[in-house]
């Protein structure tokens, strides 16, 4: 089996450990993995600002440089969302894109539905409060969201429920949108801005430590507005809390 | 030009906001409703299968809809209405006009109708001599207050119940400084019954129509629809062509979901059937396109003359709820509105699809499957096919899109920013134009980007 990493450019520049992590909860479950250094962006930037003709070309590369792996796996809901849910904009009828397509998986849905992972050893002693980054939740259907009314699941619950320890905080509002939302969060800057301190209020009431979520760039806006708030709460990617990284140490910024 | 007139949703949101308490409020007060809602939903165990057939119910309808429209209006005339055609909201006034000066009929009470307040039907009637009173507690408070609705089912629902007391104290009388909901609904009560009494004319809006029967279904809280066309004898209807269903039997399914949907009930508290005239009247019918042929032959945006304006979305929305209904500046707001207005006019409202984080949670609350995250999406492509979008914005993305063609650009740009922003001082790294860096922190830059990292470590 031959998994191809895909590490969103954000991440690869910004968040280094959170790929490093994804690889060595892969190898933990005896995935080698390759990372194709020709990657970049999945293009989302641009097609989320309406920009057809600057996203096609970036849609291309990911296609050429992912097309002979068996699997896909990115930490990242969003960027792998903008690859199954959208690209076919860009690539319909292209040659391997309809395997590229179906095999594109974000890490915690890989580790559930391929790998059939259950369980997962560690110790995290910690209150978590997981948030559901909105492309994971309503595209990828990582968990049901709370408009449908259907079984409740939860494959990030899952998967981090079984590290001894660890508590899974109850928000009054379980999966609103941090107000990221990618050019949004600076072209729309004071709603932005306004839903991301309502949802890091919502984790304070709950006791959460540590906040984390398949999404690095939900994340990095609660974190940056966080950190000027002084508000003492940390985050993690979800794939760091599996490789078993202690909680970071907040540092404050008021 | 047109950019002159282009509205500008970010700005006013940001005003909106900057009121934190007051934005706060109409966050929870809509997140209350959008509770409420879950809770309908999940009493009703085939909620998802009534989606799907709500959904597939109206996509059969307007696939057909010149058959349907057609059997409407013989059935209707059958029932013994009058059925008229307006290809644009000027023909509806004008004909709505016209049939009150054939009815001499001066003095209008109106129930809550989306279709008029699209069509501007309210101005229009006033300028030609027309007295008209919006009889929706919430449209009259904002009709008294000179505003416009800023939601679709909750007009008034950005102004507080203070407001609410000097507006009734200064238009009808109630004492100074009062604001108790209970004695406000009953001073609006008495003011609207003499307005009732003295009707000439009833209008309302259509919730569904029936093809196959000719019957109309108006659904209201306050029963307002129904006095208004019980009172007077003439009764004009006024619904965009949309508004058909089918059968009867298809009827139970949008009921079930409509109220539930728009506020959590289990039905509205009055959902009122007409055949026709009352016994001496005359009921009126006025079928309006306005536009909707046009929508109706793209196929990236077919799906949205789907909605039923129950406000779910709106209520769901996490930018609507912060940033308030008149921030879009348009007659319908939130995700379906910002689907719908740029596709009448995409130069004054190309700003409305980019309001929004795309979360996706109004296309999972809409109660017939409107994809409205995925439209949003596809309406920004249109924007800037249009050559609405920014020119900062498009160079921006023209010049980041060459980056990252690039691997070896990307790697070299990557690097010196992460390079460049610890060396700086602070006051230099959050400098005006750093948008993000106003309420929030930069990441802390790595040395080292994963590539690098993940070279060290596994070889090439």
């Amino acid at each position: 089996m031959r998994v191809g990493l895909f590490i969103p450019c954000y991440i690869d520049q910004f968040f280094p450990d959170v790929g490093l992590a994804t690889v060595e909860v892969l190898q933990r479950f005896g995935i080698a993995v390759d990372f194709p250094s020709a990657q970049t962006c999945c293009g989302q930037p641009m097609a989320n600002s309406g920009c057809t003709n600057e996203t096609r070309p970036l849609a291309e590369k990911y296609l050429q440089t992912f097309r002979d792996y068996d699997y896909i796996v990115c930490p990242s809901g969003s960027c792998v969302a903008m690859v199954r849910h959208h690209y076919s904009h860009y690539l319909q009828e292209r040659p391997g894109f309809d395997h590229v397509q179906s095999r594109t998986f974000e890490l915690c849905e890989f580790l559930v539905d391929i790998v059939n992972v259950e369980s997962i050893e560690g110790v995290f002693p910690h209150r978590v409060g997981v948030h559901q980054s909105c492309h994971g939740l309503r595209e990828l259907r990582l968990a049901n969201s709370s408009e449908q009314v259907v079984t409740p699941f939860n494959k990030i619950a899952m998967l981090i429920s079984s590290l001894e320890g660890i508590q899974v905080t109850r928000l009054t509002r379980p999966d609103e949108c941090c107000g990221f939302g990618g050019t949004f969060s600076v072209f729309e800057e004071a709603v932005s801005t306004a839903m991301g301190m309502d949802r890091l209020r919502d984790h304070q009431q709950a006791g959460t430590e540590v906040i984390t979520a398949a999404d690095m760039s939900c994340l990095m806006h609660l974190d940056g507005l966080s950190r000027r708030n002084a508000m003492n709460i940390p985050v993690m990617h979800v794939a760091q809390i599996l490789a078993g990284r202690p909680l970071p140490k907040e540092p404050v910024t008021a | 030009m047109s950019r002159a007139a282009a509205h500008d949703h970010a700005s006013q949101a940001a005003a909106f906001v900057s009121d934190s308490r007051r934005a706060h409020w109409h966050d929870q007060a809509l997140w209350f409703v959008r509770a409420k809602r879950d809770k309908a939903a999940h009493g009703v165990a085939e909620w998802e299968r009534l989606r799907e057939d709500a959904a597939a119910i109206k996509r059969h309808t307007l696939a057909r809809l010149a058959e349907y429209l057609e059997q409407f209006e013989q059935a209707a005339k059958g029932c013994g209405a009058h059925v008229h055609w307006a290809a644009t909201a000027e023909d509806h006034n004008r004909i709505v006009l016209d049939i009150l000066r054939e009815h001499q009929a001066r003095r209008v009470v109106k129930s809550k109708s989306m279709l008029t307040e699209e069509c501007e039907l309210n101005a229009y009637l006033t300028g030609n001599g027309i007295d008209v009173v919006d009889t929706d507690l919430g449209e009259r408070i904002v009709q008294l207050r000179g505003e416009s609705p800023s939601h679709i089912v909750l007009p008034a629902i950005h102004i507080t119940k203070e407001e609410v007391g000097d507006t009734f104290h200064r238009y009808l009388g109630t004492d100074a400084g009062a604001s108790d909901p209970t004695y406000l609904a009953e001073a609006a009560r008495g003011h609207l019954r003499q307005k009732f009494l003295r009707a000439d004319a009833g209008i309302t809006g259509v919730n569904f129509a029936i093809a196959e029967t000719g019957g109309l279904v108006v659904c209201t809280n306050e029963g307002n629809a129904d006095l208004g066309v019980s009172l007077p004898s003439l009764h004009i209807a006024c619904m965009g062509i949309e508004k058909l269903i089918p059968r009867v039997e298809d009827l139970g399914v949008f009921l079930r979901l409509l109220a539930r949907s728009a506020t959590g009930q289990p039905i509205t508290a009055y959902t009122s059937h007409f055949h026709g005239p009352n016994p001496g009247g005359d009921l009126h019918i006025v079928l309006v396109d306005n536009g909707r042929s046009g929508i109706r032959s793209r196929p990236k945006f077919f799906d949205a003359l789907r909605c039923i304006r129950c406000g779910a979305c709106m209520n769901t929305c996490p930018v609507y709820r912060r940033s308030g209904g008149d921030s879009y500046g348009a007659t319908i707001p939130g995700p379906i509105g910002s689907v719908l207005h740029p596709l009448r006019d995409i130069a004054t409202h190309a700003s409305l699809p980019y309001a929004c984080s795309l979360c996706g949670s109004c296309s999972d609350v809409c109660p017939v499957r409107i994809p409205l995250h995925a439209q949003l999406l596809a309406m920004r492509g249109e924007v800037a096919e249009s050559g609405e979008l920014a020119w900062s914005k498009r160079m921006l993305m023209k010049f980041t899109s060459v980056v990252l063609r690039h691997t070896w650009l990307y790697r070299v740009a990557g690097g010196a920013v992460r390079w460049m922003v610890p060396r700086l001082p602070r006051r230099v790294v959050y400098n005006r134009w750093n948008i993000w860096g106003r309420n929030r922190e930069l990441p802390d830059m790595p040395r080292r980007s994963f590539r690098a990292l993940y070279r060290r470590r596994h070889g090439s």
